[in-house]
């Protein structure tokens, strides 16, 4: 009788535990889904951006065609790949990131443009909508590592390991020399 | 992160649970120092709480807005800022983006207030528009927004509330037995002999310390917050540097805040009402002393996570126990520092003349941009009338709000 209760109250300990744990992984892997649906949310009004912001740009550097042609195909390439994985999206966003950075650069060899109201706005929100990407990617990463270090870390594992939770993979900042403002020559 | 958000709730549990036993044992002490009944002045004591209590919980935000002047803006009013306190939110991982209101003050200084992250309110005021670069606002934001991470907003408000209703009832106790009703105290306590006289020896030592027990424990407790919010703010923008610098600038304005006040500078990123000096004044200040906030961020060598928040802080202010709660130290990974994320384009001229004109677009003036290159701004007394440009004569009528190309393209 006594050996029994103290069974079924070592099972009832036991459950809880791991519900707990089960609970926790759940937590962590719906921050990971829930952080990445922000980065989504940014990247799509940066492909939406662009288009204006080309369309504004145009009439003052028509013949720095080479930058804005870069531009555009890197946007297009990004939105092709919007249902790839993580690595890959986050491989073709970094390059629209730098066709957009050279595109500033050289930007700033036309006082016209940089006076024009319209082309500010878009600049602030392009910049902007860049600092969003990196912050939530920032957190993004967090949530993985988080998520990861459960997945990995006794006792969390075991339950991990049971209910199949997969590791997921961090979104890459880009390597250092890309990030660099590229030099302009004239 | 979710560990210090806990560990700070366990925290101000404790916080509330000794102000409510203080504010609680000084209606006793009053009650039975003014009237002999002292479950009567316990009683009032606790429905004075409770009521303050509620106000401030529903609309605590609201009132300390309005104290301050505060106008809500949209995203059209001012795009950076709007911008700033998102991409701040993205970097905290808050589902919702608070409100965000100006402050029509020369004085640089932000405050955040509102009961949780879904009822959050953020306030800056046009002289922190004005001073402060992009990097140098965005370290600030995030500051802010390290107060609502952290739920500090609420708990500071009850705590406040707490320390307002203790300091109002022994004020009254001791006027009421100094001035008003001595004769009937004196009858009470020669029918209750010996025992009677203690108790009220007692109420008045209570009376007199326990205003300044809590606003010894409000003012400790407030400080460290400030200290747990700028960690914040290193971890979300990961450019410590930006906040030090943004420290650096608002603590050398000389300009006061004249909607500030004793009751709400707590709020406020630095104290608004004037540095305080070293020593003594240490113990009484809401805010740890801005220098030594800056020594702290300056001190992290190249991190930006809790970690090296506080061994920057036990390295500079040469405590045993630094402020980051043991849980989150544990889980704290090495984060480390970043270029600040936008490198501010616009020159101090530019800010000035944005912010103004923001506020002008708040108090309902008119914006007509006349086809000489002038600008016209016109107050809403104008409306419906037409005026000459003054450079070249043309005519306008002054119609409500037409919004310029740069609005309408901005939003």
């Amino acid at each position: 009788m006594i050996f029994g209760l103290v069974l079924l109250a070592l099972i009832v300990i036991v459950v809880l535990w791991v519900m707990s744990i089960y609970n926790g992984l759940v937590g962590a892997r719906n921050e990971v889904k829930n952080s990445w649906s922000q980065i989504d949310v940014q990247l799509k009004r940066r492909h939406d951006l662009i288009p204006n912001l080309m369309e504004t740009v145009k009439g003052y550097m028509g013949h720095e065609r080479g930058t804005l042609e870069a531009v555009t195909k890197a946007r297009q390439q990004a939105i092709d790949l919007s249902n790839a994985s993580a690595e890959d999206r986050a491989k073709v966003e970094n390059a629209l990131s730098q066709t957009l950075r050279s595109l500033f650069a050289v930007a700033e060899a036309y006082p016209d443009l940089k006076a024009n109201q319209n082309f500010l706005a878009l600049q602030e929100e392009l910049t902007s909508t860049e600092n969003k990407i990196s912050f939530a990617r920032q957190y993004y990463n967090d949530a993985v590592l988080r998520l990861n270090n459960r997945i990995q870390m006794f006792p969390s594992n075991i339950v991990a390991g049971m209910y199949n939770f997969q590791m997921e993979k961090f979104f890459e900042v880009e390597a250092a020399e890309d990030r660099a403002v590229p030099q302009v020559k004239f | 992160m979710w560990e210090m958000v806990r560990a700070n709730q366990r925290h101000a549990a404790t916080l509330v649970v000794v102000m409510a036993a203080l504010l609680l044992a000084v209606g006793y002490a009053v009650g039975e120092a003014v009237a002999g009944a002292g479950t009567g002045g316990l009683l009032v004591a606790f429905a004075i709480w409770v009521v303050l209590s509620l106000v401030s919980y529903y609309s605590g935000d609201q009132i300390f807005l309005s104290l301050a002047g505060a106008h809500q803006i949209g995203k059209q009013d001012n795009p950076v800022l709007y911008n700033i306190v998102e991409e701040m939110c993205l970097a905290a991982g808050l589902a919702k983006m608070p409100a965000i209101y100006v402050i029509d003050d020369a004085a640089p200084n932000a405050f955040a207030t509102g009961r949780d992250a879904e009822h959050a309110s953020v306030a800056v005021t046009a002289g922190l528009l004005e001073t402060l670069s992009r990097d140098e606002l965005q370290g600030v934001i995030a500051h802010e927004l390290g107060h609502v991470k952290n739920r500090d907003v609420l708990y500071m408000m009850m705590v406040g509330v707490m320390m307002g209703a203790i300091v109002l009832l022994a004020d009254l106790g001791t006027r009421v037995l100094f001035y008003g009703g001595g004769g009937r105290r004196r009858t009470s306590s020669r029918d209750g002999g010996q025992a009677q006289v203690i108790i009220l020896i007692v109420a008045v030592v209570l009376m007199i310390l326990a205003p300044l027990i809590a606003q010894l424990i409000y003012f400790a407790v407030s400080r460290r917050r400030e200290y747990l919010a700028d960690a914040c703010s290193a971890l979300y923008t990961r450019y410590p540097e930006g906040l030090a610098n943004a420290l650096e600038k608002i603590s050398r304005s000389t300009v006061a805040l004249h909607s500030a006040s004793r009751a709400t500078a707590p709020l406020y990123i630095v104290n608004p009402l004037g540095a305080s000096a070293k020593g003594l004044a240490d113990i009484t200040s809401t805010h740890p002393p801005t220098s030594e906030r800056i020594r702290i961020l300056r001190s992290m060598g190249g991190g930006a996570g809790y970690g090296q928040y506080d061994e920057a802080f036990r390295k500079v202010t040469g405590k045993p126990v630094g402020v980051i709660p043991a849980g989150s130290l544990r889980a704290a990974e090495h984060a480390p520092t970043s270029a600040p994320k936008a490198p501010d384009t616009r020159e101090r001229l530019e800010r000035v003349r944005h912010t103004t004109d923001m506020l002008w677009r708040l108090n309902q003036y008119v914006f007509i941009a006349c086809a000489c290159g002038t600008t016209l701004k016109v107050p809403p007394a104008y409306l419906g009338k037409e005026i000459a440009c003054p450079h070249c004569g043309a005519k306008h009528v002054v119609t409500a709000t037409a919004p310029t190309s740069a609005q309408a393209a901005a939003s």
